[in-house]
């Protein structure tokens, strides 16, 4: 057999050249979990942060409530991407103070006064994995506040566990693009409560829709919300 | 007070100003200053050890110390590793460093900043978890002065 000819040699170049972005994962972005940035932390992919932002992007000047601690990157993301007003409420800490000084039965009574917001003045807001820390008092309270916060049409995004990661404490989430997240510990000595059901998701809040969700192979399960506009739940 | 150089004056550590500070030269704050802050020209500096309850406009604002009150700034506000605000953040550029604490929102409308009627004051009992890094990361817009 001869060496091949320069066109047959070209022609199998072009067809390797298209095999090889299907290697590097969507678009070339790195593969979930993979490190970027020479930054260890893992980056995992979201499917339910599109359609959030998607949503944000129809408001002109939207209104963010991040329930997480503040994260510089995303500020600068929501606030020059989205043009959003980001409000930051941090209930992570507020929780490790109430569990660190023993109130953590106070804690859906503190909710109802947490936010200085007005009612139905939020278009979006990110719950993170908040809910796998909260008691079942103290989701419920955070719920109805959410709701009564929540413009019309509003969406919430948050993660649900599936239980499968009990024994990994808080972190935090870096936006890196339109769907992916950088997920970095965060010190903190919140240990993860029971999953949440499916059903009890919903009940809890009563007033909101579910307008996505998805189960990850991670065992997470992401959820965005809408409030108003009625519909069957899609889970 | 003192000067610092030509241009800037610096609020020592032992100061301890209540009122309406206002100037045409940038100033560092080591002190205490209770009131309102007012150098909209110009660059504010909230040193490591300064502590600002007051109400703040400058052109610039960076924030080591310590300021309970909301800050307005025409064109960008840092906080930096150990810096902590308690309060609204209006400016067109915001950077914030891992390490560094907020509570309350942070505006970044396109729009000029708005030095007139502040918002109402946030709460001065808030206790903030620290911040991740404030690296520039790919596909993200990058992170002003974090």
């Amino acid at each position: 057999m001869g060496l091949p000819d320069g066109e047959s040699v070209r022609g199998l170049r072009g067809w390797l050249s298209r095999l090889a972005p299907l290697r590097q994962g969507d678009e070339g972005r790195p593969d979930p979990g993979e490190p970027v940035d020479g930054d260890p932390c893992p980056v995992v992919a979201s499917k339910a942060l599109p359609k959030f932002l998607s949503h944000l992007e129809t408001r002109p000047a939207p209104v963010l409530l991040d329930l997480g601690c503040v994260v510089g990157p995303n500020i600068t993301y929501f606030g020059d991407r989205l043009n959003c007003k980001v409000v930051v409420e941090d209930l992570f800490a507020d929780l490790e103070r109430h569990v660190r000084q023993g109130e953590r039965d106070a804690f859906p009574a503190f909710l109802s006064d947490r936010f200085r917001l007005e009612a139905e003045s939020v278009d979006g807001v990110l719950v993170w994995d908040l809910y796998d820390f909260l008691d079942r008092a103290s989701a419920r309270a955070l719920a109805a506040v959410l709701v009564r916060l929540m413009r019309t049409d509003g969406a919430l995004f948050g993660f649900f566990g599936t239980g499968g990661r009990s024994g990994l404490g808080c972190a935090k989430y870096i936006v890196i693009d339109d769907s992916h997240l950088r997920e970095r510990a965060r010190e903190s000595t919140l240990e993860r409560q029971g999953p949440l059901q499916n059903r009890d998701i919903i009940k809890m809040f009563d007033g909101m829709r579910v307008a996505e969700a998805f189960l990850l192979k991670t065992g997470r399960r992401e959820m965005l919300f809408r409030k108003g506009g009625g519909g069957r739940p899609i889970i | 007070m003192r000067q610092m150089d030509k241009e800037a004056f610096i609020v020592g550590k032992s100061v301890v100003f209540k009122g309406e500070l206002s100037g045409s030269e940038d100033l560092v704050v080591e002190g205490t200053v209770e009131g309102k802050v007012e150098l909209r020209e110009h660059v504010l500096t909230v040193g490591s050890n300064g502590k600002l309850k007051a109400e703040v406009f400058a052109k610039i604002v960076i924030v080591l110390g310590e300021v309970v009150g909301n800050i307005t700034a025409t064109e960008k506000v840092e906080l930096r590793e150990s810096g902590s605000v308690d309060g609204d953040v209006t400016a067109p550029r915001v950077g914030i460093a891992e390490g560094a604490h907020l509570r309350g929102s942070v505006d970044m409308q396109k729009k000029p900043a708005v030095a007139a009627a502040p918002v109402q004051a946030a709460k001065p009992d808030a206790k903030l978890a620290p911040l991740p890094a404030g690296v520039p990361v790919s596909g993200a817009p990058r992170a002003a002065g974090a």
